[in-house]
């Protein structure tokens, strides 16, 4: 071996010595008892809207905490296979926010902690918003905002027409139909093949008195025909089937859609359009003075299993996430409702705009309260279903009976 | 006596000595085979083992997490075959792979024919053409997407201005139009690929065989026919079966511009994989099996070709 080439392998070795011990990170700091000086967190706030306004809160309580916050975003449909995958590996962020349908599976496999370990209370949080942070009757996570969705109609296009904004189906059909023509729709909302779908679709099946335990039942068939009617009618375009909730934002902001089906997420967006007047109303329920029931909406906050320093560092940083200051201040920016009863109440009275989902969140329901861990299975299910009954494949009856066969199976 | 003993022993007398030298010959060739072979072994080889042991296990959530994943047989490969979406995946993975390629490679064969004749600004076109391939996929598939809106696409404008339709084509909105919606895209995407490799090949075959065809009174077919394609043989098998192996595996293209809808009406054997892991079934197992059956395929194809290219070898060696 010529010395040049000895050196190059003495080099390897101490580089790739270097790299294992990287890799190892910073772990076996021996228990202290002391809180860590840093924590990794995990969310998907990628807009650059949503994603400023969530630094922003991260700094407020790296600050009053402490605590350096790391924080990794990544795309929405890429955050469980990202957890999963950390999970295997054991290096789980120390905080982490996930879409409420997903904790329960998550804390499923063993990997969080219950947060009444941190002697965080859970008093004054809506009754829904635990149900969806809980699992086996334990609390593993909370938000610092809940989001539901409603009617965001256009005020112009609605004058316009002499059209009042609908309260329940039968004026939405009418109300949709008047205001189509001309390569115009009158409702946009999304139905595409996923979660996405599905959460879209819950406010009918739910409002009409469906169940998840049941989705091929005369009440599901019947809000399944009520949308496919929609579709079918030309009052909502067969595009729905591709339009993510961002698209249908998109159509409604260009004017292609004078109504539509979307979250409080999307206000301050709108708000942006200088030209575009709109109006907010709670989702049409099928009869008269019955409240609508929509899904509940939003992350929330949990704490993996990663050592006693760095959990108790997580907890406080979590802490002063959901303290009510804080809280107000992410809800403000990103138009979600506070997830405290008294809280939202207070914010409603500022923000005029999000009295409609406010007054939903109280109705609103978890989608993993009666299903647990089998929520992700009917809601694919579900989103499937729709898509054959709005794509014309199958009749409504014909799809949810499908979709029911499919849930059942193991 | 001894002289013949001396005879046999002197050609005997180097043995030990050349042994060890041969010796030291395979260790170095060992040695220089390792970092391949570790490479291989590390990246294919775990991955594949790891996913034929999943696919033989009942793996949730909650084996990531506990790494308990009880042992169940062939029950995932089983499950996959009985499912009501098996065949209508695997029918659309054959059409998808099949169209693909076809138009792909004739495409990519025309411009190639076409952009060896030496013409003005041709080199700039064909670097044009090299675009689809530049661009992240996400990206032109988002872009697609748009342009197939029914409603207020470009396409469905352009058809509409050219007077060629009637009414909106529903391209990703109608089960029977979304297949081939997105065989287009792959197609438009693939066709650089092969326009490049044909190009390449068609560089190589010398110039005096078509003088010589000419001077025979060849016409341009039988030129094509009986020069071009003949010495283009290798260059076609080698593109084919890289097109087979890169489409058979498309999946973003695919998930961007349809996410598998409507109605499963796109649900190739990778987005069902994905669909069966990751979106609400959870069924890691299953997933894995998918995507054996699909390693197998790209596996199968792949040894023909080995045996087709060793044959060819030998035809030529002969």
């Amino acid at each position: 071996m010529s010395r040049v080439a000895r050196h190059l392998v003495i080099g390897g070795v101490a580089a790739s010595a270097m790299l294992v011990a990287a890799a190892c990170g910073p772990s076996g700091t021996g228990s202290s008892g002391e809180p860590a000086g840093e924590i990794a967190e995990l969310d998907y706030y990628a807009d650059q809207q949503g994603s400023q306004a969530w630094q922003q809160i991260l700094d407020t309580c790296a600050e009053e905490t402490g605590i350096r916050i790391n924080r990794q975003t990544v795309p929405t449909d890429q955050l469980l296979p990202k957890v999963l995958k950390d999970a295997s590996s054991r290096t789980l962020p120390d905080l982490l926010f996930t879409d409420n349908p997903t904790l329960q599976q998550i804390a499923s496999t063993g990997a969080l902690t219950p947060l009444t370990d941190y002697g965080i209370s859970t008093d004054g949080y809506y009754e829904s918003i635990i149900k969806a942070g809980s699992y086996e009757n334990e609390v593993y996570g909370l938000a610092p905002g809940v989001n539901g969705l409603a009617l965001i109609y256009n005020e112009d296009l609605l004058a316009e027409a002499g059209v009042e904004p609908p309260q329940t189906w039968d004026e939405l059909t009418a109300a949709a139909t008047e205001l189509s023509g001309g390569g115009k729709y009158g409702l946009a909302f999304s139905a595409v093949p996923s979660e996405e779908g599905t959460w879209q679709f819950l406010p009918f099946f739910w409002s009409n008195g469906a169940d998840l335990s049941k989705v091929d039942s005369p009440e599901a068939v019947a809000a399944l025909r009520f949308v496919t009617g929609l579709v079918d009618s030309g009052a909502a375009s067969k595009s729905v089937l591709n339009w993510n909730q961002n698209d249908v934002a998109d159509q409604f902001v260009a004017g292609n859609a004078a109504m539509m089906i979307n979250g409080s997420w999307n206000l301050a967006r709108l708000d942006e359009e200088e030209d575009l007047n709109y109006g907010v109303v709670p989702i049409p329920s099928p009869r008269p003075g019955t409240p609508p029931v929509v899904a509940l909406g939003g992350e929330v906050g949990a704490i993996p299993a990663t050592g006693p320093e760095r959990q108790e560092a997580a907890a406080k940083v979590l802490s002063c996430i959901l303290a009510e200051e804080n809280m107000l201040a992410w809800d403000e920016a990103h138009a979600y409702v506070p997830s405290k009863v008294e809280a939202a109440e207070r914010f409603a009275q500022d923000n005029p705009a999000m009295r409609p989902f406010v007054t939903q969140v109280e109705t609103a329901r978890s989608r993993t309260a009666a299903l647990g861990e089998q929520y992700p299975k009917v809601s694919q299910a579900l989103a499937t279903a729709l898509q054959a009954a709005l794509a014309g494949q199958q009749s409504p009856e014909e799809a949810l009976r499908t979709a029911q066969e499919q849930a059942g199976r193991s | 006596m001894t002289v013949l003993a001396q005879q046999r022993t002197e050609p005997a007398a180097p043995t030990p000595h050349r042994r060890r030298r041969r010796g030291g010959y395979r260790l170095a060739a060992l040695a220089f085979l390792l970092p391949a072979l570790a490479y291989v072994v590390l990246f294919f080889g775990y991955p594949l083992v790891n996913n034929l042991s999943m696919s033989l296990r009942d793996y949730s959530v909650r084996s990531f997490y506990t790494g308990e994943a009880p042992f169940i047989g062939w029950d995932n490969y089983a499950a996959v075959l009985r499912h009501p979406l098996f065949g209508e995946a695997v029918f659309n993975t054959a059409v998808f792979t099949v169209g693909s390629i076809a138009f792909q490679f004739g495409i990519g064969l025309a411009l190639a024919l076409f952009f060896s004749k030496r013409f003005p600004a041709g080199g700039l076109l064909r670097s044009l053409l090299l675009l689809p391939w530049l661009l992240p996929l996400v990206v032109s598939g988002a872009v697609w997407r748009w342009m197939m809106d029914q409603d207020h696409g470009v396409i469905n404008a352009a058809l509409r201005a050219l007077g060629l339709a009637d009414g909106p084509t529903p391209w990703l909105t109608s089960p029977g139009w979304a297949l081939p919606a997105v065989l287009i895209v792959n197609i438009w995407i693939g066709i650089p690929f092969n326009l490049v490799i044909l190009h390449g090949g068609l560089r190589a075959v010398p110039e005096s065989l078509y003088e010589a065809a000419a001077l025979d009174g060849a016409s341009a077919w039988q030129r094509f026919r009986h020069v071009t394609w003949p010495l283009l043989r290798p260059v076609t098998a080698v593109v084919l079966m890289l097109g087979l192996v890169y489409t058979i595996k498309v999946f973003d293209v695919i998930m961007v511009v349809t996410g598998g809808g409507p109605a499963n009406a796109t649900q190739t054997l990778t987005t069902w994989s994905y669909q069966l892991s990751f979106d609400g079934d959870f069924a890691f197992g299953q997933g894995a099996a998918v995507g054996n059956l699909l390693v197998l395929v790209a596996t199968v194809f792949g040894l023909l070709y080995l045996r087709s290219a060793r044959s060819s070898l030998a035809e030529g060696g002969s």
